[in-house]
């Protein structure tokens, strides 16, 4: 015992803490229960220890103890990588897949959680040192406040208008709304399309969001959360019924073509505004230089 | 092997409308209708109407 002990558990505490308020298994169902988690929570403790070490580190004046956060760079660039590996196969074996865009924004978001849970050890244990416990638990308040705050992305509600369309054939042509989804040759598959098929528009608030839902990697995410949600109408062997996102190319509209084993739509509507918007498909063209001249888009 | 995005069978009930490829021709719709289905479950592919009387199956 010297007088870094309680400071180190104390900050190790916090880190764990974060890690595990920001580990959440939801409808998604990832990272699995149980197994999946205690992967994380190991990690999340590797992360608070490093985190945590680097404050008593600096005032015995060990500078060369720091180079050791590089270490963890490189120790949670790999977490991303078993991340990413590990949902890309599991996806070859989904119904309905997340799609690549939205693996690789879980992934980040796993490195990312790791670096706040260092955040949070270094913070609280600092303010332990220096000035009192009372304190180290303030600063690990503020710093759960500024992991929630990082950790919370927007969601499609922010960025688009969700109404609900029954979809319809014209000939073989299965349409929502105005938007061509695909082309169903078999009478029986029709019925079946029409009885357990529904259909959503997505109306982008603006020019940025019609970018943003273009992309087909936001575009399967927004199908495999509703998917999830709502069940689906299919099995393998089926590929006429999958669900299909299509784009208005007028008008940047989304055509949202689902079939859904539970057929209500206040619930399909409120899961699509709660699809996250993904990082990687955010696209901003109304930040660029020459836009921002002359005539605003809309 | 998987071939995808090519017209793996047609399946019609006016032949002289297609030339080449693997045909198969039907007396009726109904008939139509049901090597379509069969088809569509043993190729793992999507049945699609180019007309009345002419349905493709494709794999995508």
């Amino acid at each position: 015992m010297n007088e870094y002990t309680y400071p180190i558990l104390f900050g190790v505490t916090i880190g764990v803490l974060t890690r595990l308020y920001l580990l959440k298994t939801d409808y998604r169902q990832y990272p699995t229960y149980l197994h999946g988690k205690i992967i994380h929570i190991a990690l999340g403790f590797i992360a608070a220890g490093l985190g945590t070490i680097a404050v008593p580190a600096i005032m015995e004046k060990e500078f060369a103890a720091i180079t050791f956060l590089a270490l963890a760079a490189s120790q949670f660039r790999d977490v991303r990588n078993m991340e990413r590996n590990t949902l890309n196969e599991l996806d070859q074996y989904e119904l309905v897949p997340r799609g690549k865009t939205y693996i690789e924004g879980i992934a980040i978001v796993f490195e990312g959680r790791n670096y706040l849970v260092i955040f949070a050890s270094f913070l609280s244990t600092f303010a332990y040192l220096v000035w009192n416990i009372w304190l180290g638990l303030v600063g690990a308040v503020i710093s759960f406040i500024v992991a929630r705050k990082l950790m919370s992305g927007s969601r499609l509600g922010d960025i688009v208008e969700v109404e609900y369309v029954k979809p319809h054939f014209k000939g073989a042509g299965l349409y929502v709304d105005n938007i061509y989804i695909m082309n169903i040759g078999l009478e029986a598959r029709r019925e079946e399309i029409l009885r357990y098929g529904m259909g959503f528009i997505l109306k982008p608030k603006n020019f940025n969001a019609r970018s943003t839902i273009a992309n087909l990697g936001q575009r399967q995410a927004i199908l495999h959360d509703i998917s999830t949600a709502l069940g689906v109408y299919r099995d393998s062997g089926t590929p006429a019924l999958v669900p299909l996102a299509k784009r208005d190319l007028d008008d940047g509209r989304v055509g949202i073509f689902i079939l859904p084993q539970e057929k209500d739509v206040e619930k399909a509507k409120a899961i699509i505004r709660n699809v996250p918007t993904l990082e990687n498909a955010i696209r901003m063209p109304t930040k660029s230089e020459t836009n921002q001249a002359g005539k605003v888009l809309r | 092997m998987t071939v995808e995005k090519m017209i793996l069978a047609v399946i019609t009930t006016s032949p002289h409308k297609v030339v080449g490829g693997m045909t198969f021709v039907c007396e009726s719709d109904e008939e139509m209708q049901r090597i379509a289905a069969n088809l569509e479950a043993i190729l793992d592919g999507i049945a699609h109407a180019l007309s009345d009387d002419l349905l493709i199956i494709v794999k995508h």
